[in-house]
């Protein structure tokens, strides 16, 4: 690891100040998980290290008119714990245990998850987010693509999205709240995820001294709600497909639906061809089906990822069911 | 002549026994030291510069802004201008400095420049007509073997078959030395044919043995009544060492040197590493107590250690640490070979296995490596072989547990179930078919070890022809493999003091590389003694004891035990010399039991131990025990084991995910020294068998040459949540004790691969070819099947 200034505002405004105006300078640290490892490995080079855990309004989780407020300083440990997040967001509940480890959950925060860079194995072995040789060659492409995105890769951006919480909080119509020079800014969770077009770029849309300060979940009401990962190991591995559904019905019939496909793009994948397929359905195996084959029927394999595709399908399909009720 | 032989069962106080191993305590409480926790005062921090380049020449090497940094104390070039690197972390430039940051920083201050030549880091089926002959070898070749780090035993065997290009003069043999040719390529150098005007022929990638052929395989096949076909294999996982490679070089004085090292072989260390660093062997004294792992990997002291040793000498002697990092671990110092291979084999309506048939090949690194021992275990009648190795770009093949073996076991148990399938038998009664084409003395192993495996499993209840036991998405199947290994022991002097104090102490310069070897030593010495294992001191992992053979091929535990044993009988001997005059009877009539020196006919005439020891007088007594030569028949070791696999899995076969339900080992080891430890070293192997059947593979990126997961994170290792119930039986008793000790490293890891395997194929009804099983794989194996 290069030798870096390591500072602890306990404002945010301090913290604003403390970053600078474009990447490569200074990078916000919350619980470290990624972005130690990321300077070990030597991926990012900050000069500099803006400590935020001792922001004491980033912390907590409180119920206020809007919904449920949680603070990007939450760990995801807490989060999984919440009785309020337990009892009224289960599928979300479920998303976080089974990310990463019981130690990594201890640490690591619910910003530090939604700003947390790709594990692209080119990006992380130093080849660049949009990685590239000399030669100009797309070594995505080109190379062992296995694990990288089926839907969303026209462009040069071939990494999945890693968050494995983020579509379940978007199937719960969760905002993102941030504060930077400007002031404070809010938008929906999956505007936040953007599909990078340089090398220059960020898979986010997170401004180099901003920070994220909070996310906001509405009430979830009657919303039915469900969470599938496929992975490989029982624990502590990365999910090759994920799917979260949110169905909010009219009786037995779905009003309206929100499909996410999590770790199949370069950003969350809202699929608005399975809601479309759902809405005013009553949920069947049938329906699951063909909203599953709905929500991949776009998906473009790369050299080495065509089993993906089934994955997705599989996964949004057992999701769909189980969000409505059955067991997947 | 005293008798050395093993006491009979009754007189076994602890020998066979289930004993806690003695250093669970250190180790579960942290004090345990490993050779990282060696953290002198004064140490400096060792880094390598790599190559990022899979194969390249090395064109310049600029050192300068590096030696100038404040903090770093020696800069040292591993490989010269001019050198060609074969592999992506082979090592270029080392650097010590007073801490890491500092060695990190100058690490990137160093400028290097490359040529890069094309690289080769694939081992897909060799291209057809790739393979050609190689011509003899010239200098040049030689050298580049040595830079390839290609084993001595490979290049002796390439010397002697294709013949080289020059005079084997004492001059051109003494450079090939000091470049680190051993003795055998030497002597192979000697007597090699010489084609003085051949040109070295360009080297293909590929190179194809000879076919081997037995029996006769075309009229086999001709008249076979049923032909099974198909293609399997296992690729190249790293051995993934908890702890990594590495290792602390300090100069005591001007021609001395310590070092402490991570290894399997700490005897083994000292001879290897004189020649490089310029001084006798007598002068390198070599440590190690604990290791974190090992597998195979660890034998040599690999060229960062002998650079970490030329950095301490430039830096005045000061301790210098290399440890290697994650990454350069798994890139570089861990490369099971792979291997596959397309099958046939011919048998007859009734099971009988009548032929084999097989075009293998696999990658070893830059060395190629050999064909596994196909068809493994059974000796089939009629057998044609062909075998092609690739040399490639990946970094040296290290022997990994029972090398060779896991994949041949994956090879031929897959095509041997394939074809139990295709004659519609249960695999256990095929294999019970033709259990007279294995080795005649372990016929009977087999069969016993096949009842209690199938019992274990409850095999006869649950087991279903392919593909006949699925419900909804989920499909479940058994499967089988069986396996054989050696494990004699090896030479391994044992020194053992009686003090007249009625204290003991035992030297020997082995290890205990997690698999239980001081604790066997001191059951041995204590059973033998007739005292308590805590009334012994043992020392080991140091150059100041006698020399112990490295600890690979299962051969620590017969080797240590039989010298133990011999020590341990002549000291007690020596001790009843003494001691029988004041007892009033003759040494053979003494017997030592439970701290009690004693007439064996009459117990009230006794003295204890410690009494005993002071009729030693004032001087304590030392004895050597020394293993029989090994060209003699060994006596309280032996070789030749037997053992099989059983494995139960569940298959998801919409997402072809494999979840293992349950694993069975039967085993048998000859005389168990303790039976606890021999039950946990199978635990242990059916975890790292899940491991690799399921998860384990070196990526390789085709365009830059480079390993794509040199992390834990995307080279899987199974974790708690994989490991279903697993159940051990080790054979013991009539017909297993007696043939003396024999090591259990190896045996038990060779059947998890083929047996995970099989049952996935008679779960799905499919063979999914090569390992790991991972999702893709199998949802692919399973979409032909759905597309036939
Ligand atoms: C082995 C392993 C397995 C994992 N498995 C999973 C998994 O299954 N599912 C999953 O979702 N995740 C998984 N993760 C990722 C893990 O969830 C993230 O590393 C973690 O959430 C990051 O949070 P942190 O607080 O440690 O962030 P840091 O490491 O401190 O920061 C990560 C990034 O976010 C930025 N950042 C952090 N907080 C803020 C903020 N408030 N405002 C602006 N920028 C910020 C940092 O600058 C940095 O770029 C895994 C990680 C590991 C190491």
């Amino acid at each position: 690891m290069r030798a870096f200034e390591y500072t602890s505002p306990t404002t945010r405004d301090q913290a604003i100040g403390l970053l600078a105006p474009a990447w490569g300078q200074a990078e916000v640290l919350a619980g470290g998980t990624d972005l130690l490892a990321l300077m070990k490995d030597d991926v990012v080079q900050p000069k500099r290290l803006v400590n935020i855990k001792e922001i004491s309004d980033l912390h907590g989780i409180a119920v206020n008119a809007q919904g449920l407020r949680i603070g990007a300083l939450t760990t995801l440990g807490d989060l999984a714990d919440n009785v309020n997040v337990v009892k009224n967001y289960p599928a979300l509940a479920e998303a976080v245990n089974e990310a990463a480890s019981p130690q990594i959950r201890n640490m690591a925060t619910l910003g530090g998850n939604l700003c947390q860079r790709p594990r692209c194995w080119y990006f992380r072995n130093g080849f660049g987010l949009l990685p590239k040789n000399e030669s100009g060659k797309d070594l995505v492409a080109e190379g062992d693509n296995r694990y990288h995105a089926i839907l969303g890769n026209d462009g040069p951006a071939k990494f999945i999205s890693p968050s494995t919480i983020v579509p379940a909080l978007i199937a719960y119509g969760a905002t993102i709240r941030l504060v930077g020079p400007n002031g404070r800014r809010e938008l929906p969770l999956e505007k936040f995820f953007v599909d990078p077009r340089t090398e220059n770029d960020r898979e986010h849309d997170l401004r180099s001294n901003e920070i994220v300060t909070d996310v906001v979940i509405p009430h979830a009401g009657t919303l039915k709600a469900a969470h599938y990962e496929i992975r490989q190991k029982e624990a502590f591995d990365w999910p090759l497909a994920v799917a979260a559904v949110g169905l909010k019905m009219n009786g037995s019939a779905v009003q309206s639906a929100r499909v996410i496909l999590g770790s199949v793009a370069p950003i969350p994948w809202r699929s608005p061809e399975a809601e479309q397929v759902l809405a005013g359905k009553t949920v069947s195996e049938a329906v699951a089906k063909s909203a599953a084959d709905a929500a991949l029927q776009n998906a473009k394999p790369l050299s080495h990822n065509a089993y993906k595709v089934q994955l997705a399908r599989v996964a949004v399909r057992r999701a769909i069911l189980k969000a409505a009720g059955g067991s997947a | 002549m005293p008798d050395y032989s093993w006491p009979p069962p009754e007189n076994r106080n602890l020998i066979g026994k289930r004993i806690s191993r003695v250093d669970s305590p250190v180790k579960v409480s942290g004090r345990a030291k490993y050779t990282y926790d060696y953290n002198p005062s004064g140490m400096l921090y060792g880094k390598i510069l790599r190559s990022p380049h899979a194969k390249a020449k090395i064109v310049t090497i600029d050192t300068s802004s590096a030696e100038k940094m404040p903090g770093v104390k020696a800069v040292q070039i591993a490989q010269k201008v001019g050198s060609t690197v074969q592999w992506a972390g082979d090592e270029v430039v080392g650097v010590a400095a007073v801490d890491e940051v500092t060695a990190e920083d100058a690490i990137r201050a160093i400028k290097v420049t490359y040529q890069p030549l094309p690289h080769l880091v694939s081992d897909a089926e060799p291209p057809a007509g790739a393979a050609e002959t190689p011509g003899p070898l010239s200098v040049d070749d030689l050298e580049d073997m040595l830079d390839n780090q290609v084993r001595p035993r490979e290049m002796a065997e390439q010397i002697q078959q294709y013949g080289i290009t020059f005079k084997a003069d004492d001059k051109t043999l003494e450079g090939l030395k000091s470049d680190g040719a051993t003795d055998d390529v030497l002597a192979a150098l000697r007597t090699a044919p010489v084609h003085e005007n051949a040109e070295s022929k360009p080297k293909s990638n590929y190179s194809k043995a000879a076919a081997q052929t037995q029996g006769e395989p075309d009229k086999a096949f001709s008249d076979a009544e049923i032909i099974s076909e198909g293609i399997y294999g296992a690729p190249v996982i790293t051995h993934c060492c908890l702890e990594s490679h590495g290792a602390t070089p300090e100069w005591t004085d001007d021609d001395h040197l310590m070092v402490h090292i991570s290894t399997q072989n700490v005897s083994g260390i000292a001879g290897q590493m004189a020649d490089p660093i310029g001084i006798p062997a007598a002068n390198i004294r070599v440590h190690q107590d604990h290791i974190g792992g090992g597998f195979g990997s660890k034998f040599g002291p690999d060229r960062w250690t002998i650079v970490a040793a030329q950095l301490s000498k430039k830096a005045g002697g000061k301790p210098v640490r290399v440890m290697l990092e994650r990454n350069s671990e798994l890139e570089v110092a861990g490369c099971r070979p792979s291997a596959y291979a397309r099958v046939k084999v011919a048998a007859k309506k009734d099971g009988t296995i009548t032929g084999w048939q097989s075009q293998s090949w696999g990658t070893g690194g830059p060395g190629g490596g050999g064909m596994p021992p196909i068809p493994y275990v059974f000796n089939i009648p009629n057998q044609r072989k062909e075998h092609t190795a690739i040399h490639n770009n990946i970094g040296p093949a290290r022997a990994w547990r029972a090398p060779n073996h896991p994949q041949a076991a994956v090879i031929t148990m897959g095509a041997l179930e394939d074809t139990a399938a295709k004659l519609n038998m249960d695999p256990v009664d095929f294999f019970l078919k033709n259990i007279e084409l294995t080795t005649k003395d372990r016929q009977n192993v087999y069969r016993e070890e096949l009842a209690i495996a199938s019992d274990l499993m409850d095999w006869k209840n649950k087991w279903k022809p392919r593909g006949q036991n699925i419900s909804g998405h989920i499909a479940r199947g058994l499967g089988l493999s069986v396996h054989t290994w050696g494990g004699r022991g090896h030479a391994s002097d044992c020194d053992l003091t009686l003090h007249p104090d009625g204290s003991v102490d035992i030297k020997m310069g082995t290890q205990d590389i997690g698999t239980g070897t001081r604790t066997t030593i001191l059951i041995v010495a204590a059973d033998t003694l007739g005292i308590p294992m805590d009334a012994i001191n043992l020392f080991i992992g140091d150059t100041l004891y006698p020399p112990s053979g490295g600890s690979g091929g299962s051969t620590t535990p017969g080797g240590v035990s039989s010298s133990t044993r011999r020590a341990a009988v002549d000291a007690r001997d020596a001790l009843f010399e003494k001691v029988a005059p004041a007892l009033n009877a003759q040494p053979a009539d003494l017997e030592s039991v439970n701290g009690t020196v004693r007439v064996k006919s009459d117990h009230s005439r006794s003295l204890s131990w410690k009494q005993a020891c002071t009729k030693l007088g004032a001087m304590p007594l030392t004895v050597r025990g020394k293993n029989p030569d090994k060209s003699k028949p060994p006596d309280l070791t032996n070789s030749g084991v037997g053992g099989v696999g059983m494995a139960e899995v569940e298959v998801d076969t919409e997402t072809g995910v494999v979840k293992v339900k349950k694993m069975v080992a039967v085993q048998d080891c000859g005389l168990i020294i303790d039976l606890k430890m021999a039950e946990s070293s199978c635990y242990g192997a059916m975890v790292m068998g899940i491991s690799y059947a399921l998860f384990e593979e070196k990526v390789m990126d085709q365009t830059t040459g480079r390993m794509l997961n040199p992390n834990m994170e995307f080279y899987r290792l199974a974790g708690l949540n994989d490991i279903p119930d697993l159940v051990v039986h080790m054979m013991t008793g009539k017909g297993y004790d007696e043939r003396g000790v024999i090591g259990l490293g190896e045996p038990p890891v060779i059947s998890p691969g083929a047996a995970i395997s099989n049952a996935v194929a008679n779960a799905t009804g499919v063979r999914v070819p090569f390992l790991p099983l991972t999702p893709d794989r199998v949802l692919a194996a399973l979409g032909q099947k759905a597309g036939a």
